[in-house]
């Protein structure tokens, strides 16, 4: 061919392009949907790489993330011994030693380890790489096993220990160290926590060297716990559910965001309908006019991802210091809030953004390889609802949920998750075909002309704004359903910290010493003192905590029980039995009744109590039967009974007497505060993505209407021509909008709710271990119906506007093009 | 290309066309065995009642569609054989196609559209375009959108856009049909005199008898055979 | 979470231990010494106090190489070594507190395969450590011991693992124990950098190694080193290479330099006997062949009319290890003939 075929398809993405000049909203239609769609997938994937990056960067780095461990069973002792015993038989293990430092209030973390056989571990220890990439200035192998020895931890955390008696230990700053966690030499972790020659655990290589005596004949004390099978102490298998929820939200409002991208494609394909068919008559080759479509696509996929992931990061940025304190606060799980750039990162958002366009170009793209050169009267239009298409939905919307049991019935997160999507797609499906009812049903009410008129072009015109409206569907039942968690939670964990936060004030000693005295010096002041003394232990096979506490009304009256034995508190006072979490009853499916294993002899259980926010097990026993069992437990931390007007009179004068810091004594509505923040910080971000989802489906509805504003002049001018003004045609079609999105606001509320049923019945309890009651809040339901309103004002505003302004002459040609 | 060969006095050659419509209401037979050729040169009107198939053969011969029977060469494409891109690279590059409803691109002002299938066929001249849009009485309105044309303008540029890249062979289909009578007959003169201008053939259909009066050769059909 | 953590500082930690820091000298050898004994030329050697660890020195090793033929008539080499690294010049010798570190390297060698495994431990606590008698090195479940009954150093049990590779052989010597040097006190470089070192390396050995393809009954010939310092190398001295050999005629030949500005040579040739004849510059000549590391030198001590060519058993013997060197077993031909063990350190990664 003498042509060059560049040329000419330069010539006809040219003519394709043209289309997008003339009609620069439609551009920025199509651009913001993939644009928002993709800043909220990728925002939400960098939220959750950066968290999961934080928790495996040292895991990365040293192949020691899945380290199996070595505990004993039962209440046993691990010891140095052993340790030693297990090397000595060819077993490549290290230990460790896991504890708490308390420094008035503040807590932290004590982790002892041994460098020289950690490093041995795995292979990755020999590559030598770490240290090429620079360790430490001053790093000193020598100074950190040798009493006092050196701790390593970050400046916030030195901080939080400023005061603490560490018997000399030097603390070396350094920036890498997990965020309120000192590390110190095992040796030196035995001697700060007065362990003697026990040990916590051993870490052990993934692959053993072979010919090394069975763990029975050994060390038959000890059971081997693998990571992989995701153990409640692995934050990964806490904060999963954390990432699951923010992933669905995202791909929710990817979905979302597709809506637009849909109708804008969709409508780019029917208005140019003429011009493919032209273009072909031209002479230009089907099979050109497909691949020149599918590039012009492919470039608008492209520039809107890229803009979409700067939204993104952007978003992502400003989220992740709320998901820091999230995760930290709720889960111990320690993330830096800051955020770096990944490439896989970025490709996920481009080829989200990619598959999005494809998916939302196909039909347009199949409709334009499957069009007639030669037009046999007009194809239906794409907005056109069509009977068989409601009916299809219905019949789809039909088959997922009766999908939906069996995603419950597989269990899981996973499940609840995939049941939850069932739930949602179904109810997005059957939306259109539930107004359409509406609607014939109103159309048999219908008096006068007008409101006949009104209704029936509504029906005619919800076609086009299904789409639209089943995604304003989604949003709003999304932030119904999250909305209503979030309430119930708060006011759960509101009444709950009532409860249990029932003594005045919280006073922690810094020795045993200064505990003693504090209680002599509380005795004449204070109505009663409760000691609370703890210790760490395993219960269930995971790591949990023992309570030993006093009988005192406190407890007897205000503990947030949910399930109770009679004569519970008798029987703990007198050491017969014990309370637990509701978090450990759950996972290891214990109920009053059942015996626990304990360290120093099981007990029975006679009660269950409600722990939000924590996700080990917790034992609570009298406070005798503990002072048996743990007699090396340090006895600091008691809650103190006094008149509340008397309370700050009295932490003054504690404070004063013993020369406490100020966060060694914790009065109650600190606490409370403090405790309260947690959980609002928990939900900032779901909150946010709320936001914007519905700023999304507020783009898909204008979108949608003004598609249709540009379909339907040759309904309207009849109309108008009959002698209804532009202006209250203009103000009919605004409040079409409105009642369109009342009644899909009306229809979220059902399934919103069930939505939040499924996250506070099915997925939290997989998520967390423990089930929330529902809280149904009105005002939350009134202030979504606004928004729902809001929405469709804005979105309908800019349509409705046009209309009032659009010139005779424009109705006119209605007529004039009339054949 | 084709127009080159000065051998090929005959630009279009159809004998026993045979075109059945399948609807869902059963087959309609449109064509029954027509026979035409067309002249370099020429200027041949079809004439006949609506639905007497007019249209379909004027596609048949453009490449928009194929027969179902009978041989068809246009401008020595073989056009029973052709596939989608043989019959588009016909289009493009030999025939100028004028469509009743106009059909320009609505994005595209007036100076794009004109020389758009020239451009497309990789013949395009600017000088020529000038006076293509100066004879056609366009000069003025070359920066306006299709949108702002009324449908005589509209249908100036149709032609313009058919003639630019001087195709051997120029089809119209009802080319007045959307304008005005007064209208109607200037656009058609206008359209005749250029053609002749340029040496193309032409073939028109029209039910309008003036018009195909103003041809070089008439034919008619009905039943959907030649008469 | 945390736990995880921690391996970042044991990583920072272990960069402290004898890897890594190359600019101080070959695996930290020409360090600080601040504190720790030093050797003296007048001390001696006494046994069996020497065979032990000397905890107030900053560095020590247990070194045994062992050139073997496999009743498949392959031959194939052995290596044991543990390593101690003092990390304060005092200490308490009991407990996690005490500041001993511990490295040991095994690694068996075949023509066609070279397989090695790496072990650490703290001392203190009887993971790893070295008791004089009755004589015992181990670390983990690695050991070189005296049999029960068995006094000195004269009879060894030499077993170690590692994950495709593991062996257990025995060891007998039929010569007296050799002290390099002046009495064992062995010069490393010219400004006097120097180390206790003595050898024995009459052992005749036998027993089996077990390797990937199955286990292999062997018998040869092995060379145990013993030696401790402080500082055994100058800033300078960038590595060293070191060659032990078994002769034919009954005479052995170590022969060693250290690379530095100018290389530093030093050696011994030990008659049959076990009469040892010092080395120094200008008595011995090493010529490496091409590669890095050279795995083919000429050996030359022109006054005992020796000029041999070695050759690596397997060139592939790097040790891939925290700190990376290469040792393997060599063959010897020239002016005699026999076998022996090349060491070298301080080549830069290939």
């Amino acid at each position: 061919m003498t042509t060059g075929r560049l040329a000419r398809w330069r010539l006809v993405l040219g003519a394709l392009v043209s289309h997008w000049m003339r009609r620069p909203l439609q551009l920025a239609m199509l651009l913001a949907g993939l644009m928002l769609a993709t800043a909220l997938w990728s925002g939400v994937q960098a939220v959750n790489a950066e968290a999961r990056a934080s928790y495996a960067t040292a895991a990365d780095r040293l192949g020691t993330g899945a380290l199996p461990r070595l505990e004993p069973a039962g209440g046993q002792a691990l010891t140095t011994a052993d340790f030693v015993a297990l090397r000595r038989a060819g077993w490549q293990v290290s230990p460790v030693v896991e504890g708490r430092l308390r420094n008035g209030t503040a807590r932290v973390s004590l982790l002892g380890i041994e460098p020289v056989t950690r490093l041995g571990l795995t292979p990755a220890a020999n590559d030598g790489g770490d240290a090429s990439a620079g360790p430490g200035p001053q790093a000193d192998l020598g100074a950190f096993i040798t009493p006092p020895g050196q701790g390593y931890a970050t400046a916030a955390t030195a901080r939080a220990l400023d005061g603490a008696d560490l018997r000399g230990l030097a603390i070396v700053i350094d920036a890498d160290a997990p965020p309120n966690t000192l590390i110190v030499d095992v040796g030196i972790a035995q001697g700060l926590l007065g362990m003697g020659e026990n040990l916590t655990a051993l870490v052990a290589a993934t692959a053993q060297p072979p010919g090394a005596p069975p763990l029975d004949r050994i060390a038959p004390h000890l059971t081997l716990s693998d990571p992989q099978a995701g153990s409640a102490a692995d934050p990964a298998a806490l904060t999963d559910s954390f990432h699951l929820n923010l992933t669905a939200f995202a791909l929710l409002s990817f979905i979302v965001g597709l809506f637009i991208t849909q109708s804008a494609v969709g409508l780019a394909f029917e208005q140019r309908g003429g011009v493919l068919r032209t273009l072909r008559a031209l002479g230009v080759p089907r099979a050109e006019v497909l691949a020149l479509m599918a590039a012009e696509l492919a470039v608008a996929a492209l520039v809107a991802g890229a803009a979409g992931i700067v939204l993104g990061w952007a978003m992502a940025a400003a989220l992740m210091p709320g998901v820091a304190a999230t995760l930290s606060g709720l889960y111990g799980a320690d993330v830096a809030g800051s955020l770096q750039l990944r490439p896989g990162w970025v490709l996920s958002g481009l080829g989200m953004a990619l598959a999005g366009t494809a998916l939302a170009g196909a039909r347009g793209l199949i409709q334009t390889a499957r069009m007639p050169l030669l037009a046999a009267g007009m194809a239906a239009p794409w907005a056109q609802a069509t009977a068989r298409g409601l009916r299809l939905q219905v019949i789809a919307a039909g088959v997922l949920v009766l999908a939906l049991p069996l995603c419950l019935a597989v269990g899981g997160l996973v499940g609840g998750f995939a049941a939850l999507a069932c739930g949602l797609l179904a109810a997005a499906l059957v939306l259109p075909a539930v107004l359409d009812a509406v609607l014939r049903l109103a159309a048999t009410r219908a008096r006068g002309v007008l409101t006949g008129w009104f209704v029936a072009d509504t029906r005619q015109q919800l076609g086009g704004l299904s789409l639209a409206l089943m995604a304003l569907m989604l949003a709003l039942a999304a932030n119904i359903g999250v909305g209503t968690m979030v309430g119930s939670f708060r006011s759960t964990f509101t009444g709950w910290l009532d409860q249990r936060l029932s003594a005045e004030l919280y006073v922690t000693a810094r020795t045993e010493d200064e505990g003693r005295a504090i209680r002599d010096w509380l005795a004449t002041r204070a109505d009663a003192i409760l000691p609370i003394w703890n210790a760490e232990a395993s219960l269930a096979g995971q790591p949990g905590r023992i309570y030993g506490v006093a009988d005192d009304p406190t407890y007897r009256d205000n503990w947030p029980l949910l399930a109770a034995a009679p004569g519970l508190w008798d029987s703990l006072a007198e050491g017969r039995a014990v309370l637990v979490n509701e978090q450990l009853s759950r996972r290891a499916g214990l109920d009053i009744g059942d015996r626990i294993d304990l360290p120093g002899g099981a007990l029975p259980i006679a009660g269950v109590y409600s722990d939000y926010g924590n996700p080990s097990p917790q034992v609570m026993m009298g406070l005798d039967d503990f002072g048996h069992r743990f007699p090396d437990a340090p006895r600091l931390y008691q809650a103190v009974r006094v008149a509340p007007d008397r309370a700050g009179a009295l932490a003054a004068g504690l404070a004063d007497r013993f020369d406490l810091p100020a966060s060694a004594i914790v009065d109650q509505s600190q606490a409370k505060r403090v405790s309260l923040q947690i959980f609002e910080r928990t939900f900032a971000v779901t909150a946010a993505l709320n936001v914007l989802t519905l700023a999304v489906a507020g783009i898909a509805l204008l979108t949608g209407l003004l598609t249709l504003a540009s379909i339907r002049l040759p309904q309207l001018a009849p109309v108008w021509a009959a002698g209804i003004p532009r202006r209250r045609l203009a103000r009919l079609d605004l409040l079409r909008t409105l009642l369109l999105a009342v009644a899909t606001g009306a229809f979220a509320v059902p399934v919103g709710l069930g939505l939040a049923w499924m996250l506070l019945a099915v997925v939290n309890v997989e998520a967390f271990g423990w089930r929330l009651p529902m809280d149904v809040s009105v005002p939350l339901l009134a202030r979504l119906g606004a928004a729902s309103v809001l929405t469709a004002l804005a979105a309908g505003a800019l349509p409705a506007l046009r209309l009032a302004r659009i010139t005779p002459g424009q109705l006119l040609r209605v007529f004039a093009d009339e054949r | 290309m084709n127009d080159a060969s000065p051998a090929l006095a005959e630009i279009a050659h159809a004998r026993g066309i045979h075109k059945t419509y399948h609807t869902p209401g059963g087959e309609v037979p449109v064509l029954r065995g027509v026979d035409l050729s067309v002249r370099r040169g020429e200027s041949v009107a079809i004439t006949g009642e609506s639905g007497s198939g007019k249209s379909t053969l004027l596609h048949l011969i453009g490449g928009l569609d194929a027969p179902d029977d009978g041989a068809l060469s246009v401008l020595g494409t073989d056009l029973r054989a052709a596939d989608d891109t043989a019959r588009a690279t016909l289009r493009r590059n030999g025939i100028g196609m004028i469509f009743q409803q106009f059909n320009l691109i609505p994005s595209l002002d007036v100076r794009a559209n004109l020389g758009f299938q020239a451009r497309l066929a990789g013949r395009f001249d600017a000088a020529r375009a000038e006076t293509l849009a100066r004879d056609l009485g366009l000069s003025a309105l070359l920066g306006r959108y299709p949108e702002q044309l009324s449908g005589g303008q509209q249908q100036r540029v149709a032609i313009g856009r058919a003639l630019a890249g001087n195709p051997p062979l120029v089809l119209a289909d009802e080319p007045t049909g959307n304008l005005d009578e007064a209208t109607g007959d200037a656009v058609a003169q206008l359209m005749l005199a250029l053609v002749r201008q340029r040496g193309s053939a032409l073939v028109l259909v029209t039910h309008s008898a003036r018009l195909a009066d103003l041809c070089d050769r008439r034919v008619h059909l009905r039943a959907g055979r030649l008469a | 979470m945390n736990a995880r953590r921690a391996g970042l500082v044991a990583a920072l930690l272990l960069a402290a231990l004898p890897g890594a820091a190359q600019e101080r000298g070959f695996a930290g050898l020409g360090g600080d010494n601040a504190g720790y004994a030093l050797p003296d030329r007048a001390r001696g050697l006494t046994f069996p106090r020497d065979h032990g660890a000397h905890e107030d020195f900053r560095i020590e090793w247990w070194y045994l190489t062992a050139n073997l033929r496999g009743e498949d008539g392959r031959d194939y080499g052995v290596q044991w070594t543990l390593f101690r690294s003092a990390l304060a010049p005092e200490g308490p010798l009991q407990g996690w507190a005490a500041p001993q570190a511990w490295m040991a390297h095994a690694a068996a060698t075949s023509p066609d395969g070279h397989h090695f495994a790496e072990r650490f431990g703290r001392g203190g606590i009887g993971q790893a450590g070295v008791t004089a008698a009755p004589f015992a090195a181990w670390i983990d479940d690695w050991q070189m011991a005296a049999p029960e009954g068995a006094a000195g150093i004269d009879r060894l049990r030499v077993t170690a693992r590692g994950g495709d590779f593991g062996y257990d052989l025995s060891a007998t010597a039929h010569g007296p124990l050799v002290a390099h040097g002046q009495n064992g006190f062995s010069v490393k470089s010219a400004s006097g950098q120097a180390s206790h070192y003595y050898s024995q390396p009459f052992y005749d050995i036998e027993g089996t190694l077990a390797l990937p393809g199955g286990e292999v009954k062997v018998a040869g010939q092995a060379w145990l080193d013993r030696e401790w310092s402080s500082q055994p190398l100058d800033r300078s001295q960038r590595g060293w290479d070191w060659i032990a050999l078994h002769l034919d005629d009954g005479r052995k030949l170590m022969a060693a330099q250290v690379r530095g500005d100018a290389p530093f040579l030093f050696g011994s040739l030990i008659a049959p006997d076990g009469t040892v004849q010092p080395l120094r510059q200008g008595d011995l000549m090493l010529d490496a062949g091409r590669g890095s590391p050279p795995t083919r030198w000429r050996v030359r001590v022109p006054g005992a009319g020796i000029d041999v060519t070695i050759d690596a058993v397997n060139p592939d013997s790097g040790m891939a290890t925290s700190v990376p060197y290469w040792e393997g077993p060599v063959t010897v031909e020239g002016s005699s003939r026999g076998r022996g063990y090349l060491e070298m350190t301080g080549y830069p990664a290939r």
